[in-house]
């Protein structure tokens, strides 16, 4: 093979790669990725039952209840609309009523959303993104700009 | 108090001196090397080690006025507590924004200053511009510190209690895991200044590979053990028994690992064939952009997670303008200058160059890969407001596929002969790792059951992986194939190298096998206990025994103890904690873990009912444990190769020996 096709080979073999790369993530894309939601959010649209979702908002005060073997419901509020959350497992340290909450899941058709993970911040001094970012176009919350860097 | 007082300031002066150093490091030296000016490259080394002993200085600084609780410096204030203990005290420095791009700048000036040492005997006009390239990114970064993120300001008045480090990071993880991870980002930055240096130079040869390669696997060696460390860490620490996340923060130092894991083998090439060269200067450049848009998407708050102590939008504009800068300055200079650079030997498809370039095309690919899933949230939320999450699925239908083809032919790369290789010779000779693997498979069939088909698969790459990288050692020493005395004395023979690419290549299969197996055999349950109360997990037997406050040095506890059996066997203590910090007005579960053999049975706990329930959490992990240990092999296999006489950093002394091999006469 001379200089020409040995290069051609690989550009070939480079291009095949990046090629089925590609491919991989947008088929990937397309299929495999959550899209998060506020309970307005899910009210306006008409998701069927079994898709994944991650659930942001606030954890409605008063409305955690704790049954039998690690099993959990409480609900995520936003400004207008509230949404019923099922969960067995154990809520993070830092998951408070009141406060910004992330649950990802799938809605059960009904009107109720079944948890399989529940994310609280990391920190006290600030709330999920997505949340902090939902209240505020909602205009519920202004924001905790002045304790986030203290 | 005064005494302390003036400790602060000193410390911001010296980061001052230190960006009017590295300035002149990056303009002099240049300009010197462009003029042939001996004096003028001759500050290069001197102004790299008096800039790192300026940031060692403000580093050694803001140390002291943690230790010593001076909560007049707001840094202090905010992230630390007279009562935490001294370890956390000192991790504390950079368990904060403003002290981990110190660490950052330390690290690399320690970098800079590393190569001002070890480094005289390269070229004069080579030494001057990687050091003056090193410079720019210092400059940048301690800019960047000065102007946005001062460590050392004042509040006005000094509260009499700090404020605490968040507990999530009061962990002898956080001690460790930066630090590593850092060590391994910016070392990379002197593959990168190396490769700016060839492209200004316009000349580039295998003594630069020998040069880049021991670096580049230094820092390699650091990543590794850092991002084992930082997995472990989220591991244990946040109490769901989950060891990678696929999290954009991960993904940050995930990606120039995948670079550098390409980079450290077209080094190889590079370095014995002469073949490659513009592509590994490319891939040295990738590999620390990849580095920087993790410093970027860590540290400008882009990302909201524990990573980013702080948002600040000035901080991110200014971290993406020394991105940008750097990225596309260098690869600006690529596309001018790579052309000028001359072509290296040739080698057929299928030969170890080959081998190499198929893992390179593979790696490169997954890295886009995840580098795709890390940045299209971001974009699809900046451009049309809709708001995605990018998780393992994604990966595993990427990332997944995409490595598959690199580890079944990982043991057939050693093995082929440079230029043009024997891929049925090489088959041949690996029969036996081939063997081995299809043993492994039934076996686990057998062990497990026929369920799950894809985890016996998973189990036999990994023996493959391992036999294979024994097998290659086997064959060099013609074991079995001569006498014992022969083969023995082959071994003792074997550059050290030769054991480095045995261990970072059967790591890799270690941590296959840990993946696998977790993944797939995994088990879990969820229950709650009174006291005396039993559950049942993977033929174990865990009796909840009861809880006990408990206090620690700046936090509250509630201890559950677990006594644990197996088949009536010896019972083991577990205990897994609840911990409050009051400062904080937070907490952390701290998870119980025992280890049995390779496997691990991970006990966290919820609330306690009113009627004194427990909710309890456990797992039983097998062979997870081989995932890190897999990692630490690998760092330790990057260790045995840098040991490698051939491919010491400290070139300089086999320069005094072999001077035309290291000061190569201008390319004609």
């Amino acid at each position: 093979m001379t200089r020409k096709q040995r290069r051609l080979t690989l550009i070939g073999a480079a291009g095949l790669v990046l090629a089925l790369a590609a491919g991989l993530v947008l088929f990937a894309l397309n299929d495999q990725i959550v899209f998060f939601y506020s309970p307005t959010d899910v009210a306006g649209k008409d998701l069927t039952a079994g898709t994944r979702i991650r659930l942001g908002g606030l954890v409605e005060e008063g409305s955690l209840e704790k049954g039998d073997g690690g099993a959990v419901s409480f609900a995520i509020i936003d400004a207008q609309n509230r949404l019923a959350v099922r969960y067995v497992g154990i809520l993070p340290d830092l998951f408070r009523e009141g406060q910004g909450v992330i649950a990802e899941g799938t809605l059960d058709g009904e009107g109720n959303f079944k948890a399989d993970n529940v994310l609280a911040k990391h920190d006290e001094t600030y709330m999920p993104r997505e949340v902090a970012d939902v209240l505020k176009e909602q205009g519920v919350w202004q924001g905790e700009e002045g304790s986030t860097t203290q | 108090m005064s005494g302390a007082f003036s400790i602060a300031e000193l410390g911001h002066y010296a980061l001052v001196l230190a960006l009017a150093l590295a300035l002149v490091q990056s303009v002099l030296p240049l300009w010197g090397a462009k003029t042939n000016d001996e004096r003028l490259m001759g500050v290069a080394p001197a102004a790299a080690l008096a800039s790192f002993a300026y940031v060692a200085f403000a580093f050694t600084a803001l140390t002291i006025v943690y230790v010593t609780s001076d909560f007049s410096v707001k840094n202090v204030w905010e992230n630390s507590h007279s009562a935490k203990p001294m370890i956390f005290k000192i991790s504390g420095v950079w368990g904060n924004h403003e002290g981990s791009m110190l660490l950052w700048v330390l690290i690399l000036s320690l970098f800079a200053a590393l190569v001002a040492v070890f480094g005289r005997a390269l070229p004069k006009s080579l030494f001057a511009t990687v050091l003056a390239v090193q410079g720019w990114i210092a400059s940048a970064f301690l800019a960047f510190i000065v102007a946005t993120s001062n460590p050392f300001a004042r509040l006005e008045q000094a509260p009499v209690e700090g404020r605490d480090l968040n507990p999530i990071l009061q962990d002898v993880g956080l001690a460790i895991h930066p630090p590593l991870l850092y060590l391994g980002y910016v070392g990379f930055s002197i593959a990168f200044a190396f490769a700016v240096a060839a492209l200004i130079d316009g000349r580039v040869d295998s003594a630069w590979a020998r040069w880049v390669r021991p670096w580049t696997l230094a820092a390699w060696m650091f990543l590794t053990a850092g991002i084992a460390m930082g997995s472990y860490w989220a591991y244990y620490e946040l109490g769901w028994g989950g060891w990678w996340f696929w999290d954009p923060v991960e993904n940050a130092s995930f990606m120039p690992w995948l670079a550098g894991t390409a980079l450290l083998h077209s080094a190889i090439v590079m370095e014995k064939r002469s073949a490659l060269k513009i592509w590994t200067i490319l891939l040295a450049i990738m590999t620390f952009s990849l580095s920087l848009l993790g410093t970027f998407l860590v540290r400008s708050g882009v990302l909201t997670s524990v990573h980013a102590f702080a948002t600040d939008p000035t901080r991110g504009l200014f971290i993406l303008i020394i991105l940008i800068g750097f990225i596309g300055g260098s690869l600006a200079l690529f596309a001018w200058r790579a052309p000028v650079l001359r072509q290296g030997g040739l080698f057929a498809p299928v030969s170890r160059e080959g081998a190499l370039v198929f893992n390179n095309l593979f790696l490169v690919a997954a890295t886009a890969t995840v580098l795709v899933g890390t940045l299209y949230p971001l974009g699809l939320e900046a451009f049309t407001d809709k708001k995605i999450s990018v998780g393992a699925p994604f990966y595993n239908l990427t990332f997944g596929p995409l490595m598959i083809p690199v580890l079944l032919a990982m043991p057939f790369g050693p093995m082929l002969a440079w230029k043009r290789g024997d891929l049925a010779g090489v088959a041949q000779r690996l029969s036996a790792a081939a063997i081995a693997a299809v043993l492994a498979v039934l076996l686990t069939l057998v062990l497990a059951g026929a369920e799950n088909i894809l985890a016996p698969l998973g189990v036999g790459l990994g023996i493959w992986l391992i036999a294979g990288a024994i097998v290659e050692i086997t064959d060099r020493i013609k074991l079995f194939r001569t006498d014992f005395a022969t083969s023995w004395s082959r071994l003792k023979g074997l550059p050290r190298s030769a054991f480095g690419g045995l261990l970072g290549h059967a790591g890799i299969g270690m941590s296959v096998i840990g993946i696998v197996m977790v993944t797939g055999y995994q088990s879990e349950t969820i229950t709650t206990l009174k006291p005396g109360e039993t559950a049942e997990i993977a033929g174990y037997a865990l009796r909840y025994d009861g809880a006990a406050p408990r206090t620690g040095p700046n936090y509250r506890e509630d201890v559950a103890r677990f006594t644990v059996t197996k088949n009536g066997g010896a019972p083991i203590t577990m205990e897994s904690a609840k911990r409050f910090y009051e400062a904080r007005n937070s907490g952390t579960t701290e998870a119980a873990i025992k280890t049995v053999w390779f496997s691990q049975l991970y006990v966290s706990i919820g609330e306690w009912a009113a009627d004194g329930g427990l909710v309890v959490r456990a797992y039983y992990k097998p062979m997870v444990t081989l995932v890190w240990l897999g990692a630490l092999v690998m760092s330790i296999g990057g260790l045995v190769s840098l040991t490698d006489r051939r491919l010491r950093i400290g070139i300089a002394q086999r320069a005094r020996k072999r001077p035309a091999g290291t000061a190569p006469e201008p390319a004609a």
